[in-house]
């Protein structure tokens, strides 16, 4: 099969990919970028841990050919941090202890990334229904909602 | 794993129309791909060609107005409904559906056009569209025509779409004074596909007599299945009791459900019962208010 140039801008940065078209955006992400802290669960749609954005909208790697992203900017995990200090929402899962395997943690934390930029002060409801396409496998699900409610709340600004 | 394929990505609806003329037999259009990357990934897709029409900005649109009602472009994504003032005001029930219809991250990538195409009969859209009475646009380089939704679905995730023609917009009508269009799905985890479904459509006259109805089905069966024969239990009466029971025993002899992992057919038969009392209940009560 024809391998084609792909040209993909992830957290800032322009990568020149050489790949099959078939190529899933997960796997542009994790084995030709190199950044593995998006994870490939069920492949299916279903779990989230795959979450990134693009363009700020959440949206599950595993079902967006790496192609459908080239134009567009796709912000992982990896691109929450900025100089060594990282963004509220990871400081606090880290402080409410928001993970027990810690798997589904990078999908939640960018679909709350997305959730909380387009709903800033959400209900805990809303919250609920905001992470309603990531699953925790441990259900460790209170301290996920708490995590994402202190920075409602604002507990988290100017960190 | 995907097999190999030759990826297109035409820049216009005319070109992509032209793609289509000339790889007909062997491709597949892709849009959003929620659903079609899952069936590729399991093997149970296979295509030469990949046609991406994601992009096409000029089918990304939602237009209304009195006479015409609603056009929605082909590549207009769940999430942009389910956000849309303008639907949330003329038609609401779309806005309602669309928010209990997967999980964000879906409704960001997946388009209205795709998910019709796709021809699931679990789907949430087409029921609803059906009730509310709505036509869809099919073009090929050819030309182009436009059939009601409901004769859209032939078959088993079959649909009437020529091999070289596109979805290209879908049509609601003007909603007419006192009629209200309700949908309700019954599952074990809130936005999961249906196990089976029902939208209705009431229409009233002013003294609350039913002047027109709408059962559709959904994931009873092949298709969306429309339930004439529960309609016409309702056409001419009030509401009341016995009637809902009525229709709903008509509807579960209409619908022609399959077992499954999810569910057995008797009790998708029971499910597209109880839904139907509730929902022609709720149509109903909404076109008197």
């Amino acid at each position: 099969m024809e391998k084609r140039l792909l040209k993909l801008k992830v957290n800032g940065q322009e990568y020149e990919l050489y790949i099959n078209p078939k190529t899933l955006l997960v796997e542009a992400i994790r084995d030709h970028i190199g950044l593995t802290g998006t994870k490939r669960g069920c492949e299916t749609v279903s779990c989230g841990a795959c979450t990134v954005t693009i363009d700020d909208m959440a949206v599950k790697s595993c079902s967006v050919l790496a192609v459908q992203a080239e134009g567009r900017h796709v912000r992982t995990v990896e691109g929450l941090e900025a100089n060594g200090k990282l963004a509220p929402i990871q400081k606090s899962f880290l402080d409410h202890g928001s993970y027990q395997c810690g798997f589904c943690t990078p999908g939640m934390l960018m679909t709350s990334e997305a959730f909380l930029k387009e709903n800033p002060t959400p209900t805990r409801e809303e919250i609920k229904e905001g992470i309603e396409g990531n699953i925790c496998r441990c259900t460790g699900y209170n301290s996920i909602v708490r995590a994402i409610e202190a920075v409602a709340k604002g507990n988290y600004k100017g960190e | 794993m995907i097999h190999d394929f030759t990826y297109l990505k035409p820049g216009t609806l005319k070109e992509a129309l032209s793609m289509l003329a000339d790889h007909k037999d062997e491709c597949k259009i892709i849009c959003g791909g929620q659903s079609l990357l899952i069936i590729m990934r399991q093997g149970l897709l296979v295509t030469d060609y990949l046609i991406d029409i994601k992009g096409l900005d000029e089918l990304n649109y939602i237009t209304y107005d009195e006479k015409q009602g609603l056009r929605m472009g082909a590549t207009t994504t769940h999430r942009t409904v389910e956000k849309s003032k303008l639907i949330k005001e003329k038609y609401p029930v779309l806005v309602a559906v669309e928010g209990k219809l997967a999980s964000i991250q879906v409704r960001n990538w997946g388009t209205i056009g795709g998910n019709l195409a796709h021809g699931d009969s679990s789907g949430d859209l087409a029921p609803t569209l059906i009730a509310l009475g709505a036509t869809i646009k099919l073009s090929s380089a050819k030309g182009s025509r436009t059939i009601p939704l409901e004769e859209f679905y032939t078959g088993l995730f079959e649909t009437a779409l020529n091999k070289d023609e596109l979805v290209v917009e879908v049509q609601v009508p003007f909603v007419r004074p006192r009629t209200a269009t309700a949908y309700k799905k019954f599952n074990l985890i809130e936005n999961d596909q249906g196990i089976a479904g029902v939208a209705a459509t009431v229409e009233v006259d002013q003294s609350r007599v039913c002047k027109d109805a709408r059962i559709v089905l959904s994931n009873a069966g092949v298709t969306p299945i429309v339930a004439k024969g529960a309609e016409k239990v309702l056409i001419g009466k009030k509401l009341n009791e016995a009637l809902l029971a009525e229709a709903a025993e008509a509807v579960a002899k209409e619908a022609d459900p399959v077992s499954d992992i999810h569910a057995s057919e008797e009790f998708r038969r029971h499910l597209v019962k109880v839904l139907t009392k509730r929902i022609v209940k709720q149509a109903w009560e909404e076109a008197i208010r």
